[in-house]
This record gives structure tokens, C-alpha cells and sequence, in this order.
């Protein structure tokens, strides 16, 4: 019998074309608070969802073995029956639910005709409560009560399944501060009780609060696991950037040029819980010919400026000004933005960017369609025309225009998205995550096309988790951390080091 | 086994059409729908003993359905956008009433009153539009109150009777027909002269078109297929207007539907408002963040919806030169079977116009071959849903086929 309560050997999960673990081994001690660290990408998540069954045993290889037990899971009902419960980064509660009905949803707890016993389910609800030192009454809706009490009533339900081995994915990533805290200190009280948990989070001061051991796992492969005595910030950053930056970056030589963007005192609040800021007093520049980076961990608000400033498409209560070439313009529509020639491909081309049951073509005349208008009408022999000019140019890999974006591959659809938006003629363009989902092949034709612009004078914004890609295409890059901006760095200054620890800097409060 | 399959050449699977053929077939795949209502008509004019194919019922098939068509052209494009209408039938009713009223209470001329119909079918449409794209309400729910709103107008405006007996030049709208031949005339022919330009004008029209399409490169049927295809909508057109001139002409309501299948394929493929329902329809977040505003173009669809109603119950009343409590009962879901039945999505984005028709008139022969028959009406209903659960499963079963084909 070992001290390990779980440890998964040599597992690899490959989704068609890319390989997203690659002999992983993560081994966690009975009884110890276990976080896994690593970059937006790195593998993380697929590794928890294999533990917890999400991919069920036969879509991965190697072993997992649990309370010295090789087990297979089939579903996330199997794990849990095992007493491992996973907690999402977005909580899996029914908002029109009592606190009581969504611990026990699924798991009631009924009389002897089979009927659901309110009072007896009402009565241990209350004392999972008092387990996660929750003071409110069971039968209060989870809409009426904030995310961290929403985040306890989880864990509550983790407790009610008898969980051996608690999982939390990033569970402070929308907590604020006392809310955080609280989390943590409820993570160490249940370590007392004897239960396991393993914490996903990007946040280096947590992990040293609370964690015995650190897997570090980059690139789908685990790079080390650290004893609590060695954890050290600059350790973790180590492992998780550590990566060799061959020539997977076209050269660019910058030709700045003017000013092209000033954003001042940029602030955007959350669109339904309007007293959280979420963007907070951004300032930023961009000049023409300029490639400029937004690095940013998850939750730190990237996107959401971007969509705040594109037509005010993310946010409440937004406010902040913005110049172009030193004109004041405002962007309270998408529409309003494009006309000012502001254009923003979004992070995820699916949901946001793309019309999938629609063909290349209309993909791409969709934000300029006006340009196309003779007499009234769409001219479509030459939107036909103009597609088909991108689709040469832009190397978009379909036999014609009129193949429909669904088909294509990312890569390709990514490109589809890019010609949608240069069609349009911007000054400015926001990509946000261009290369996510992508292969390492049509990345370097992206970054190509990145520079293409930028040497045309275009100013250009990139978003991206991944450093050393905001590293190897940007002139200059900006630090996010809670909706501010806490640096900016030149690239040639800039090192992975430098900027994560701009990017995990927190508020002074 | 393995013997064979060396034997046989990697590059040459068994059996290959010639490329003529297969973009033939492909493209009669594409236009599965419309060798569907073939298929219907030849499959009633049997069971009819040709009944169904006389040139009077075929005048009445285009009589009888040009209310559902023209409710179907309005309905499609609602559909595409993701929405869905119920209150047309009830809409169709209350102008009908309101027509009535201001004809025979208000003493307007016919054609006054027709334009104050329209107006209040704007209006209408727009009072749904405005829950709908503004407020954010399910269309479902905004127009099952409308069906209710309006059906209750409808009653009010009516007072519990009947309004009837509408000018000559009103009634024409529903029952009136274009000719200029005397009552003993065995043949019309001003009506032939017209089929003769419109086949004219369709094969100018797609001659351009291809033309065009050749000019800037773009792939086109092959000639012989093209050739044939002209030939066939020549026939067709053709045999459809003699049939019509050996009746009574050309039914107002078909001049009505020919002038809105022409404006709205228009507006459908041609105009940036189309293309944007569309873009709604396909993604309305991606629209959103394309600068297409969506608010906008639900708001006008609804509107459009509700002038279309109105021009439906206008057609409507006209035909029975009766405005009634019962008038428009079910449009809604016959408009509604006739634009899923003619190939539009359930989850939006997809549908055209001319689908749309064809499915109305799938509807329509139906209808109208089943009454022939004697089928009683209960039976008529039952086929009539079992024929728009199949059409919409095919539609499903091809899209999963489709989407397994492409995922990996």
C-alpha cells in the first residue's frame, strides 16, 4: 500500500491531429492539497477530465490507479462513485434551484414511497452548509446568493457524494478577495477531514498558500512535480515556459509609423453583476505598423476590452475614451466601430466569428457587404470576385468560394475570418487568440499574414495565452492582471519571466 | 479477396459518371423538393384519373393556395431569421375584417381601402417586431399572444356578423381573372401572350445570369444541362399558361404571386437587408459582431410579416367576398409547413423563397388531390402532418449525415 491516493500513469489522449497529453504521470498523496500548474493550453484540463471520466477509458492510454485500484471509468458517474468530484471552472448549478435541490439533484433523498423527503433533505443540506462554514438558509435560490457562496454550495455537493478526492478547476478564477481566501481556508479545513484535493490555478501566491506538492505541465507533457518546501514562483514560471523558441516566428522588421489608437481610461463593468469591474482604467497605444501584445491569463479581462471597445459588444457601464490619429471616436456599435475602422476577429471563430452553414464567400463580404452594393443590389459575380482574390492570397485551402465554412479546417477558417476583416479595410485590427486550435504549420502562415498587415501600416493588436507566441510576432507588449494594465515592455525587454510576473501581479488592496 | 484488389487499379472505383452527369445529378439532389411536388402532382394526377391536371382545378390550385403562398414568402424569411410567426392567420383575419369595415361602415374606395389594410398590417407587424427585436421576447410567445390579440380584433371588428358583398374591383383580388377574350372564346389569347413573354423573360434572364457568372470565372451548368433545363421551364411554363388561357386567363392572385416571388427572390439573394437575415439566421452573434444589426432586421421582418398577412387576408376575403370570424384558421401552420416542407431549417439560417412556394404548393396539390379523391378531412390532416414530419426528418437525417462527414 502506498501513501498515493491517485496516480495516473503514461496517460495520452490524442484528439484528431493533435496530441493533447503525452505520457503524463501525476501522482497525488493521501491527504495533501496537489496543484497542477501550467499554461492556458497545456493540457490541464484533458488531464482532469480524463481522471473524472468526461473521456471515458478507452479514448486514452495508459493507467489510472485509485485507492491502489486501476480503474476504468466510463462516465463522470463512475468517478464519483469512487468518491473523485470535479468542480468546473463554471459552476454546474441550477440557478432556479433551492441550494438543498442542487446538492441532492440527482442524488434526492427520498421517504420510503419514493418521494422526495423535503425536510430530511433540507436538514443535511443545512449541515453540508455548516461543513463549508456557509450560513444561509438551504431553500435560498442559487441566484439569489454571489459566485463564492455558489462556489461553496458546490464543494457542499462534492461533500454529500463523500468525496474522497476533491477537484477544483481554477475555483478563485471569479472570486474576489475575502471570497478567495475563504475558499482557500475551507481547502486546508478539509484537508484535516481527510480529503484529497487537487487545485488548478494560475495564481502562483495561492498555490504557495495552500499547496504540498506542484505538477508543472507544459505542452501536454509533465515537467516536474515540486515538494512544498522547493515551491517558488520563479520554479513554476520556469516549468511552465520553459520551451525552446526555435524560428517558429517569421523575422519582422517594424516600420512604426504615427499613432493610430489611443485608448484612455478604458473601463467596462460585468454586463449582469454590474458592480464588478472588469476592465479597469485601460491605457494603451497603438501606432501604425505596429504589432502590440496583450498578455493576459485567463479571467484577467483581455477579451472583454477588446469587446467593450468593438461596438461595446461585452459589458456594462462602460466608459473611456478613444482616439484615432488623435480624434476622438466613439464605438457604440459593431457597426459604428467598423466605420471607424476598427475590426476585431474574435477568440473563438466558431461561436462568434463565423457563419458555418454559410460558404466562403458570404463569410467574408458579411462586415463590407455595402462595398459590393450596385444599384440597390449585391453585386455577387463580384463579391465571387473578391472572395476568390482572398482565397488565393490568404492561401485559404478549398477548391472554391463556395465550399462552406463548417468544412474547413481552423486553420483555414482562421483565414476566412482574417479576409473577412481586412476586406473591410481597417486601420486597426484585434485578434484575439489567432492562432488557438491551430496547427503549427498555418500558425507560421498566420504570423506571416500578421506582419503582411502590419507592414501595409495596419495597427495591430494581439491577444494571446501563449507568451512565447506574443514574444515571437510583437514589437511591444502589455501586461493585463484584474482588468488593469500592469506593465508594457518593449519586446526586446520583455522575457516570459518578466511578463507572467506582470501578469500574476495582483491588486494592492 | 486480396487477389482482386490488386488486381483492380487504385485510381478507378468501380463505377464513375462523366462530369456532365454527375454535376446532373448533384444538382437534381439539390433540387430534391421540387422533384418532389413533381412527384406528388404525377402520383395525384393518376389516383385523380387526371382530374387534378384539368386547366380549371389547376387555375383553382393557384386560386385556392395564393393566400399560403404569399403567407409562405413572409414566413420563410422569419424562419430564417431563427423566429417563427403564429398570429398570421389571425392578422389575416382582422384586416380582412378591417377592410370590410372601411368599405362598407366608412365608404372608401376599394383601392383606399386596400392601401389602409396594408398600412394597419405594417402596423401590426410592427407592434409584434417591437416586443420581439426590442424588448426581447420569443417570437413564439409575442405571436402566440398575437394570434390571440388579433383574432379577438378580428371579432370586435366584426360585431358577431359577417361582412360581405365587396366591390367588383376588390373581390379581383382573390377571384378575378385577367382576359380579353369573350365568355365563348375557346382559347385566351392575351393569356398565352403573356406565358410567351414570361418564358422569354426567364430564359433572358438566366441566359444573363450565366453569362455573368462565366465572366467572372465562376463554374456553370454545362451547356447540354442548361439547354435542358430552359427547355423543361419553357415546357412547364408553357403547358401552365395554355391550360390557364383555356379557363379563364390569368387569376389576379397569380399576377400578385409572380410580382412577390420576383421581389422577394431579390430581396432575399440581392440586398444587403436579405443577406443579413441570413447571417441572423446562421449565427446571430457572429452577425452581431459583423456590425449587421440585428435588432433592426428582426424589428423589419416582422413588419414585412405583418404586410404580407394583410395582403393575405385581403386575397383571402376577396375570395369569398366574405369577411368572417373563422377566416385564416390554421394559415399559420400551413405557411409555417410550407417553408419547413420546402427546405428551411428549424434551428434558422437556411430556406429560400422558392422552396418555400414549392412546398405551399406540395401543400396544395395535397389538398386538392386528396379532396378529389373523396378523402375525407380528417385523413387529409393526418397525411398532410406525416408528410411535414418526413420532409423535415429527411432534412435532419441529411444534415447529421452531412455533419458526420465533415467533423472528421
Amino acid at each position: 500500500m502506498t501513501q498515493n491516493i491517485l496516480e495516473m500513469r503514461s496517460i495520452t489522449k490524442t484528439f484528431p491531429g493533435v496530441k493533447a497529453l503525452s505520457d503524463v504521470t501525476l501522482e497525488v498523496a493521501r491527504g495533501e492539497v496537489h496543484a497542477i500548474c501550467g499554461e492556458n493550453g497545456a493540457g490541464k484540463s484533458t488531464l482532469m477530465k480524463v481522471l473524472s471520466g468526461v473521456y471515458p477509458h478507452g479514448t486514452y492510454d495508459g493507467d489510472i490507479v485509485f485507492e491502489n485500484e486501476t480503474v476504468e471509468f466510463k462516465d463522470i458517474r463512475d468517478s464519483e462513485a469512487k468518491g473523485i468530484v470535479i468542480i468546473h471552472q463554471e459552476l454546474a448549478l441550477s440557478p432556479y434551484l433551492s441550494i438543498a435541490e442542487n446538492i441532492f439533484l440527482n442524488n434526492e433523498v427520498k421517504n420510503r414511497f419514493g418521494l422526495i423527503d423535503w425536510n430530511k433533505t433540507n436538514l443535511e443540506a443545512k449541515k453540508l452548509l455548516a461543513r463549508v462554514g456557509l450560513d444561509e438558509d438551504p431553500v435560498t435560490r442559487i441566484l439569489d446568493i454571489g459566485v463564492g457562496k455558489q462556489q461553496l454550495v458546490e464543494i457542499a455537493k462534492a461533500l454529500s457524494k463523500e468525496v474522497k478526492l476533491l477537484i477544483l478547476d481554477e475555483p478563485t478564477a471569479a472570486l474576489n478577495d475575502a471570497d478567495s481566501d475563504h475558499l482557500l481556508d475551507l481547502i486546508l479545513h478539509l484537508k484535516e477531514q481527510g480529503i484529497t484535493s487537487i487545485i488548478i490555478s494560475h495564481k502562483l501566491n495561492e498555490i504557495k498558500k495552500i499547496a504540498d506538492s506542484v505538477t508543472v505541465i507544459r505542452d501536454g507533457k509533465t515537467i516536474e512535480t515540486i515538494r512544498r518546501a522547493d515551491v517558488s514562483e520563479d520554479r513554476i514560471i520556469k516549468g511552465m515556459v520553459g520551451r525552446d523558441l526555435e524560428n517558429r516566428y517569421p523575422d519582422h522588421t517594424p516600420h512604426i509609423g504615427e499613432e493610430v489608437l489611443r485608448v484612455e481610461g478604458w473601463t467596462a463593468h460585468h454586463p449582469q453583476d454590474v458592480s464588478r469591474v472588469i476592465v479597469d482604467s485601460v491605457d494603451l497605444t497603438v501606432h501604425a505598423g505596429e504589432i502590440v501584445g496583450i498578455a493576459g491569463l485567463m479571467g484577467a479581462g483581455r477579451t472583454e476590452f477588446a469587446m467593450s471597445l468593438f461596438g461595446h459588444s461585452y459589458g456594462s457601464r462602460i466608459s473611456g475614451k478613444v482616439y484615432k490619429r488623435g480624434v476622438e471616436i466613439k464605438t457604440r456599435s459593431v457597426d459604428e466601430a467598423i466605420r471607424n475602422g476598427i475590426a476585431y476577429a474574435t477568440e473563438d471563430r466558431k461561436m462568434y466569428g463565423l457563419n458555418l452553414i454559410e460558404d466562403i464567400k458570404r463569410n467574408i463580404s458579411m462586415a463590407s457587404l455595402r462595398k459590393l452594393v450596385r444599384g440597390g443590389l449585391v453585386n455577387d459575380n463580384e463579391e465571387y470576385k473578391v472572395a476568390n482574390e482572398y482565397r488565393q492570397s490568404m492561401n485559404i485551402k478549398s477548391p472554391t468560394v463556395l465550399a462552406k465554412t463548417g468544412q474547413l479546417s481552423g486553420g483555414n477558417q482562421q483565414k476566412v475570418v482574417l479576409s473577412k476583416w481586412i476586406y473591410s479595410d481597417p486601420e486597426v485590427l484585434i485578434l484575439d487568440e489567432p492562432t488557438r486550435g491551430i496547427d503549427v504549420g498555418a500558425k507560421y502562415e498566420i504570423y506571416t499574414i500578421i506582419n503582411r498587415l502590419a507592414n501595409e501600416g495596419k495597427a495591430i493588436i494581439v491577444i494571446s495565452s501563449e507568451l512565447p507566441e506574443l514574444l515571437g510576432i510583437c514589437d511591444r507588449i502589455y501586461a493585463l492582471s484584474e482588468g488593469r494594465i500592469t506593465g508594457q515592455m518593449p519586446v526586446s525587454d520583455a522575457t516570459p519571466e518578466a511578463l507572467l510576473k506582470l501578469m500574476t501581479l495582483e491588486k494592492q488592496r | 479477396m486480396s487477389d482482386t484488389a490488386v488486381k483492380t487499379p487504385a485510381k478507378k472505383p468501380g463505377f464513375q459518371l462523366p462530369p456532365t452527369l454527375s454535376h446532373i445529378v448533384s444538382d437534381l439532389g439539390k433540387n430534391g423538393i421540387f422533384l418532389a411536388l413533381i412527384a406528388v402532382v404525377v402520383l395525384f394526377s393518376i389516383t385523380t384519373n387526371g382530374i387534378l391536371l384539368r386547366p380549371q382545378n389547376i387555375s383553382n390550385l393557384i386560386v385556392q393556395n395564393g393566400y399560403i403562398l404569399i403567407l409562405a414568402i413572409g414566413m420563410v424569411l422569419v424562419i430564417v431569421a431563427g423566429h417563427i410567426d403564429l398570429s398570421v392567420g389571425s392578422i389575416a383575419a382582422f384586416i380582412g375584417a378591417f377592410s370590410g369595415v372601411l368599405i362598407r361602415d366608412l365608404g372608401f374606395p376599394w383601392w383606399l381601402a386596400i392601401i389602409g389594410a396594408l398600412v394597419i398590417g405594417a402596423v401590426v407587424g410592427a407592434w409584434q417586431g417591437f416586443w420581439i427585436a426590442y424588448v426581447g421576447i420569443p417570437a413564439f410567445i409575442v405571436t402566440l399572444a398575437g394570434m390571440l390579440i388579433f383574432r379577438g380584433l378580428a371579432l370586435i371588428t366584426l360585431g358577431n356578423s359577417n361582412i360581405g358583398s365587396f366591390p367588383e374591383e376588390y373581390r379581383a383580388l382573390g377571384n378575378g381573372f385577367i382576359s380579353f377574350a369573350g365568355p365563348d372564346a375557346a382559347i385566351d389569347v392575351f393569356t398565352l401572350v403573356v406565358g410567351a413573354l414570361a418564358i422569354v423573360g426567364l430564359i433572358v434572364q438566366q441566359v444573363r445570369t450565366r453569362a455573368g457568372r462565366l465572366k467572372y470565372g465562376q463554374s456553370v451548368d454545362p451547356t447540354v444541362w442548361f439547354i435542358a433545363k430552359m427547355a423543361f421551364v419553357a415546357v412547364g411554363v408553357g403547358a401552365f399558361t395554355y391550360a390557364l388561357a383555356t379557363f379563364k386567363g390569368i387569376p389576379v392572385t397569380l399576377i400578385v404571386l409572380a410580382v412577390l416571388l420576383m421581389i422577394y427572390g431579390i430581396v432575399a439573394n440581392r440586398t444587403v437587408f436579405g443577406r443579413h437575415i441570413y447571417a441572423i439566421g446562421g449565427n446571430r452573434r457572429a452577425a452581431e459582431l459583423s456590425g449587421v444589426k440585428t435588432r433592426s432586421v428582426d424589428f423589419w421582418l416582422f413588419v414585412n410579416m405583418g404586410i404580407l398577412a394583410a395582403l393575405a387576408g385581403l386575397v383571402f376575403t376577396a375570395r369569398l367576398n366574405l369577411a368572417g370570424p373563422k377566416a385564416g384558421d390554421g394559415f399559420e401552420l400551413e405557411a409555417i409547413s410550407a417553408a419547413f416542407i420546402g427546405g428551411a431549417a428549424v434551428q434558422g439560417g437556411i430556406g429560400t423563397i422558392s422552396g418555400a412556394i414549392i412546398g405551399g404548393l406540395i401543400i396544395g396539390v395535397l389538398n386538392n388531390g386528396m379532396s378529389i379523391m373523396g378523402i375525407g378531412i380528417e385523413w387529409q390532416q393526418a397525411v398532410k402532418g406525416l408528410v411535414l414530419l418526413l420532409a423535415v426528418a429527411f432534412d435532419v437525417y441529411n444534415k447529421r449525415r452531412a455533419g458526420a462527414s465533415t467533423s472528421r
